[in-house]
């Protein structure tokens, strides 16, 4: 069954959509991630045009972490105020991407930035969890090994306007919440993703928080970021297809769902190595289109549009 | 000198009260919707040569059919490895291209069409697109029409069905051009020429109107015309089906 997309004006197949949507879930439900980084280069391979994916993308981010943001603030393990900080952050960031996302795709290399920023987050961050993951793996396996320190401080904690984070326990400068909070932001808007893989690690290794915390506050400036995003590109691009969005959200929020029962079964530090590779592997593939000799060495844009 | 010609006889023509040989001509469809099933659509293009005289012996009748999508303006970009990878590196912006273009015809356009009667009536892809180019800065320009023209035929958006049209005892002729499923709204320009001696001596204009059907229209016309609620429409859904989802399966679970 086809599916016209009135805003990305194409037809694609409604089976492939909720595949797309519910396989990307299955893995969110698996590993806790938002999925937003698979979704929208899943969506180039389709053919839809860069600005809708990332636009749609974005949108589909705020589905996905809705119900996780709402579990964790029933259990209380949401910092709200460092929420609020790195939020703040975010909606600043977010303005930024845009301005660059409208600046980059006037001078046709929207395309270009959107893919290289794929390869290089999703290397770093995948070859990252990949060393972590065995490095746990191996841990697991010798009890004796030594423990890392889990918080130190350092020069960035003791810049001016000090403000105390009680539900994490940390008294430190609000500047870099609010500059990791502004990157990720500026990664929604340029990648269609929520930015939990990036700003996960930030919270633990930079900001020290605790761990119970951690999640429950990214998918709270996630979602809240993810919302001002969609806001941001339907009003400067058009480019939501709320089509596409309800096909990939109900496929997702299924799979999500079937996800998360699969994901009980398996040993954390398996689940972080197969994240790793899955993360690679979308990287990998990014990465060849870029550097592979295209069939065709032109393609057409028509201005104004996407 | 064979432009004055043309251009004389074409004055003949339209001065005369009835002219020799005249066009009539019927489409299948004149209304399209791209309905979310939508797979393409097969527009017949039938009609007749009405004539007060006898068939002239001494030259053949060709007809040709043309279908112009909306034209737009379009912006052609080459691609060249920079540091390894590759990269947009040139553009050409094209003033209007049409979005769709089949042109059929009973016989090669080369052979049945003077250079004359395409320029007038840009009737061969290459002149239907409105060449003037608002920068040539590129060093070979024609290299990116070419890449337009070759990208949107493997796309069917432009189709060339040379000896497509059937004419039958010079008088009755039929065509079938299939739309694609990737068409965009608006309004297609259908076209009839009757071309003798390479000079179009008649033709017919009528139009398919393409539009989308009523939600997915909605959803388009909400987009650009308040693009604030859109997205706020946007943003309830999300909210709706995600914590809706989880909610229901919560509920089956207990």
């Amino acid at each position: 069954m086809q599916v016209y997309l009135p805003i990305a004006e194409i037809s694609v197949n409604a089976f492939l959509l909720l595949g797309v949507g519910g396989g990307v879930g299955l893995l969110s439900g698996m590993f806790g991630v938002g999925g937003g980084f698979l979704i929208t280069p899943l969506l180039f391979f389709i053919g839809v045009p860069p600005a809708v994916a990332v636009a749609t993308g974005v949108n589909q981010v705020v589905a996905s972490s809705i119900s996780g943001v709402l579990a964790h603030l029933r259990r209380k393990t949401v910092d709200l105020r460092m929420g609020v900080v790195l939020l703040v952050g975010g909606m600043f960031g977010s303005g930024i991407g845009i301005w660059l996302f409208n600046l980059l795709s006037r001078l046709g290399q929207i395309d270009l930035v959107v893919q290289l920023s794929y390869v290089l987050f999703l290397g770093v961050i995948g070859l990252m969890m990949l060393q972590e993951g065995t490095r746990a793996l191996l841990r697991a396996r010798d009890p004796s090994a030594p423990r890392r320190k889990l918080h130190t401080h350092t020069w960035v904690h003791n810049l001016p306007l000090k403000m105390k984070f009680r539900a994490s326990g940390l008294y430190i400068s609000v500047f870099p919440p609010l500059g990791i909070g502004m990157g990720v932001g500026v990664l929604a808007a340029i990648m269609g993703v929520g930015g939990g893989f990036i700003m996960v690690p930030a919270m633990i290794y930079l900001l020290g928080m605790p761990t119970k915390v951690v999640v429950g506050t990214s998918l709270f400036q996630i979602m809240f970021v993810a919302a001002f995003t969609t806001m941001m590109h339907a009003v400067t691009n058009n480019s939501v297809d709320v089509m596409l969005a309800v096909f990939l959200i109900l496929g997702g929020v299924i799979g999500a769902q079937v996800g998360a029962r699969m994901g009980l079964n398996l040993r954390p530090e398996m689940l972080r190595i197969l994240l790793a590779l899955l993360v690679l592997a979308v990287c990998g593939k990014i990465g060849f289109d870029l550097l592979w000799t295209p069939a065709e060495l032109y393609s057409i844009s028509t201005p104004g549009r996407f | 000198m064979r432009v004055m010609l043309t251009m004389l006889t074409l004055l003949l023509a339209a001065a005369l009260p009835v002219r020799a040989e005249e066009v009539l001509a019927g489409l299948s469809q004149k209304q399209l919707s791209l309905t979310v099933n939508f797979e393409g659509s097969e527009i017949l293009v039938y009609g007749a040569v009405r004539r007060e005289a006898p068939v002239p012996e001494d030259s053949d009748l060709h007809v040709i059919v043309t279908i112009e999508g909306p034209p737009a303006p379009a912006v052609i970009w080459r691609k060249a490895r920079r540091l390894g990878i590759w990269v947009n590196v040139e553009s050409m912006r094209i003033r209007a291209a049409p979005s769709f273009y089949a042109v059929a015809s009973t016989g090669p356009l080369e052979d049945i069409l003077s250079m004359d009667a395409d320029l007038r009536h840009r009737i061969s892809t290459r002149l239907a697109i409105f060449e003037a180019r608002e920068d040539a800065a590129v060093s070979n320009p024609a290299a990116f029409s070419e890449a337009l023209i070759r990208i949107r035929t493997r796309d069917d958006l432009y189709q060339k069905l040379e000896t497509q049209v059937t004419l039958e005892r010079e008088t009755l002729f039929s065509t079938i051009i299939s739309l694609p499923k990737n068409l965009i709204e608006g309004s297609y320009a259908t076209r009839v020429f009757l071309v003798r001696d390479g000079v179009v001596i008649d033709r017919f204009d009528s139009e398919i109107d393409v539009q989308k059907a009523v939600l997915e229209r909605w959803l388009y016309n909400m987009a650009y015309e308040q693009p604030f609620l859109y997205g706020l429409l946007a943003l309830v859904i999300a909210v709706f089906f995600g914590w809706g989802a989880s909610a229901a399966f919560r509920v089956l679970r207990a």
